[in-house]
């Protein structure tokens, strides 16, 4: 574990690095095309950067005003998944899209706009509404070589291919004797949106986690959205991509310089030493609102974005929940069976000594999404939950 | 319906494409072509031919091809000496390997389930001999023959049934999921139906990287009226995918019979827009011109459905005695008119390739191979049980990822 620790000190010192006694508000997605150590005092003009990060979720992505030149370029998410998938495709010519409207519609959230023209239509390949066969279509190729990104339309659409996805994507491998790997990226947006109904806002996070052989990342911001595309499209795995609905409108600044995120690896967001927030998707940046509300009210919580939903980053999540010994889970899946269930398994068999009290989880209500707009806000967790939750563990209420 | 069963049944004794023939047409039309092709034969050389002459000769296909939105191929066929005796070699070793894995179900070396293939071997064998190895097949449960035909080994197929880690798959797949990387061949895949939208990727990357080959996707009668396989047909028709769709009509879908669960049991016609050609299952010959002219018709107009009329004699799997749905007359009359293995037996005597001696050495030899490998097998250890976990993901866990800075990270996980 001590040269494990040795060997991470580099990539904390490259993502980012706060001295002790640095401004309150920490680090957000937007400080990351800067790689140098950022001081103390924050200037005003990066304060509003952060937080139009952060407002991003509700409103479409207004343009900071930035007066330095600085380097990188301002992408929204979806732009983001497009960028690495185009650059994947660009520098291997195996990789090709499956998918509904991916081709010549350019895809209906835009992540694979213009793709089709650039590579023709047999790497964008428009096809029927038939999710099993071109789902499993997408297999049979990756079995041949071909890197194959099927992207479900809605992720909820995936149920109709659960079978070719855990029976052949998760288990081909492993029944060959090692013989096919089956290096497929399966991903789509999923989650609640906005009135989209029951069957459109599912969580199918909860439903693959079982299956061995498949990998899951949940990407949250344009940053991570792309390096996770990238380094899903390299993997000889079958690895499926989270996305989520209400996303893909965020606006982050993002290196110009080619970048792959690791796959099994989690973000650290915000340091702290109160609480350890685990979150993905979505729900990361409710907890980073929630995080405004308690840094003014004194407290000092560290959020990590756990990115990798299978397996799981113990190892930083360890680290973390050794310094704060509390720890929350706040996600979008419902409370039964889902990420938050299998994560706090894995705390409490791994980290059972360090933690002061037992690890809290929100999760989403074990209902159907209604429509109708309050139903649907009471569904999910809201800032104002995770704010009295953690007060209360700080406390020791709970 | 008594009088629908009856005809139904004496199809299956006939396997006449037309509806009209009665159960002593085959054989009749084995000795027309006998003599036949023994008169030609006399006429051009006046002597037998050796076992290993590959000098060609036609051969009539007795029982006609039925064809749809096709014109179907000629119903004689090209063979040589050599590749008879080839034929009746290797089925004939599928056929022992079949039974032996029959004794060892009972004798519990092998567990779970075990669909065996005896019956259809001239499916397998008639397919390799129109393709090459860089044509891929997949199929579904009833793979041990397909493996042999792509290039496994009977030892391999026992291994693996037994369980033990000299099996093709490291012992970790079992009877369903037996798989050949070097043969392209891709399983063995246990849920019905689902090998048939994997044949259509495997088409699909043919198509991709340009390569002149075909992919077959085999189910069976039983997976016919899976939806998946009709997406899968229009995405081939629709995309000009060089796949080929095989039917194996044994004519039961586990304990039912065909007509119980097909409302339209002429598998052949079921792609519609898809063009399709019937083929006598159990006619080595038939099986091999048919693929031949589908391989050709995939490369050049697209996908086509070929159903192959072919019989099983044992049961679905081992837990299925085979006797509760269908008589113990109708297996062996089966067996008696139709068996693939006679067929080729009955024409190399008829043409004098070889004697009955040679066969019978042919048989001792086949069965020796077979033991051999049982018993081979049955001394291979079990996997360590570190193998468990092995292969579950490639390359383990841990990726490199480098920053934007350019260093190289390894992230190590506990």
């Amino acid at each position: 574990m001590a040269a494990a620790g040795a060997a991470l000190a580099p990539i904390i010192e490259n993502r980012l690095l706060l001295p002790p006694n640095a401004g309150r508000i920490r680090c957000s997605s937007s400080a990351r095309g800067a790689l140098v150590v950022r001081g103390a005092a924050l200037s005003e003009e990066s304060r509003k950067n952060r937080s139009s990060a952060l407002k991003a979720v509700a409103v479409k992505g207004e343009a900071p005003n930035l007066t330095t030149a600085k380097s990188g370029h301002e992408i929204l998410l979806f732009d983001a998944l497009r960028e690495g998938l185009e650059e994947e495709m660009a520098r291997d010519p195996t990789v090709c899209v499956i998918g509904e409207d991916v081709g010549h519609y350019g895809g209906s959230y835009k992540v694979t706009k213009g793709l089709a023209e650039k590579f023709g239509d047999l790497r964008v390949l428009d096809t029927p509404i038939c999710e099993n066969s071109f789902t499993g279509m997408g297999i049979g190729a990756a079995m041949t070589g071909l890197r194959t990104v099927v992207e479900g339309m809605n992720m909820g659409f995936l149920l109709l291919a659960y079978n070719q996805i855990s029976n052949n994507a998760g288990m081909l491998h492993y029944t060959s004797g090692g013989q096919f790997k089956i290096p497929i990226v399966i991903r789509g947006p999923g989650g609640v949106g906005k009135q989209l109904g029951a069957e459109h806002s599912q969580r199918l996070e909860s439903y693959f986690q079982s299956v061995p052989g498949l990998q899951m990342v949940a990407c949250s911001t344009p940053y991570n959205a792309k390096g996770l595309m990238k380094a899903a499209i390299r993997s000889d795995n079958p690895v499926i991509l989270y996305e989520h609905v209400l996303l893909y409108n965020l606006k982050e600044r993002i290196p110009d310089e080619e970048y792959v995120l690791c796959l099994e690896e989690a973000e650290l967001v915000r340091p702290g030493k109160d609480v350890t927030i685990l979150t993905y998707s979505r729900m990361r940046h409710f907890v980073l609102q929630a995080a405004k509300t308690l840094v003014e009210r004194g407290y000092d919580p560290e959020i990590i974005d756990i990115r990798s939903l299978k397996p799981f980053d113990l190892f930083t999540i360890g680290n973390s929940i050794k310094k704060t010994h509390k720890v929350l889970i706040v996600e979008e899946c419902m409370r039964t069976g889902g990420i938050g269930a299998s994560l706090r398994a894995a705390i409490v068999d791994n980290f059972w000594d360090f933690l002061d009290g037992r690890p809290e989880c929100l999760s989403s209500q074990d209902v159907p999404t209604p429509y109708a707009a309050t139903l649907e806000d009471a569904t999910v967790v809201q800032p104002a939950q995770i704010v009295v939750k953690v007060e209360q563990m700080c406390q020791g209420l709970v | 319906m008594a009088m629908a069963m009856a005809r139904w049944r004496q199809r299956l004794l006939s396997s006449a494409c037309s509806s009209s023939s009665s159960s002593a047409a085959a054989p009749q039309a084995l000795l027309r072509l006998a003599s036949s092709a023994l008169s030609r034969q006399s006429s051009s050389r006046g002597f037998a031919a050796a076992p290993d002459d590959t000098t060609p000769f036609v051969v009539d296909i007795p029982v006609p091809y039925a064809g749809h939105r096709c014109d179907p191929p000629e119903q004689r066929v090209e063979t040589s000496a050599k590749e008879l005796v080839d034929f009746f070699k290797v089925m004939y070793v599928m056929r022992r390997m079949e039974i032996a894995a029959d004794s060892l179900y009972k004798a519990k070396f092998i567990r779970g389930f075990c669909h065996l293939y005896d019956g259809q071997e001239a499916v397998c064998v008639g397919m390799e001999a129109a393709l090459t190895k860089e044509d891929a097949i997949i199929t579904a449960y009833r793979d041990h023959c397909t493996h042999i035909g792509r290039g496994g080994t009977v030892l391999e197929v026992m291994a693996e049934l037994m369980g033990r880690k000299s099996g093709c798959s490291l012992g970790k797949g079992g009877s369903m999921h037996m798989y050949n990387k070097e043969g392209n061949f891709y399983g063995g895949n246990g849920i019905v139906g689902a090998q048939t939208a994997l044949g259509a990727g495997l088409a699909f990357a043919q198509k991709y990287n340009k390569q002149n080959a075909v992919s077959l996707a085999l189910y069976g009668d039983g997976a016919a009226n899976q939806g998946q396989l009709f997406e899968a047909m229009n995405i081939s028709a629709l995309w000009d995918l060089p796949v080929i769709f095989v039917c194996e009509n044994n004519h039961y879908g586990m304990g039912t019979a065909e007509w119980r669960s097909a409302k339209s049991p002429e598998y052949y016609k079921r792609g519609d827009y898809v063009p399709g050609l019937k083929i006598d299952g159990m006619d080595v010959l038939a099986v091999k011109q048919g693929v031949r002219f589908a391989k050709e018709h995939a490369l050049t107009k697209g996908p086509i459905v070929l159903e192959m009329d072919t019989y099983r004699y044992h049961g679905h799997s081992m837990s299925d005695p085979g006797s509760t749905y269908r008589t113990r007359e109708e297996i062996s009359g089966v067996r008696q008119e139709r068996d693939p293995i006679e067929r080729v037996r009955k024409l190399l005597l008829a043409k004098e390739i070889v004697t009955v001696a040679d066969l019978k050495n042919l048989e001792k030899q086949a069965k020796a191979e077979v033991d051999e490998a049982v018993n081979q097998a049955k001394e291979g250890g079990q996997p360590e049980t570190h193998e468990l976990f092995t292969h579950v993901h490639v390359k383990g866990l841990k990726q490199l990822a480098y920053g934007p800075d350019r260093k190289e990270v390894i992230v190590p996980l506990p």
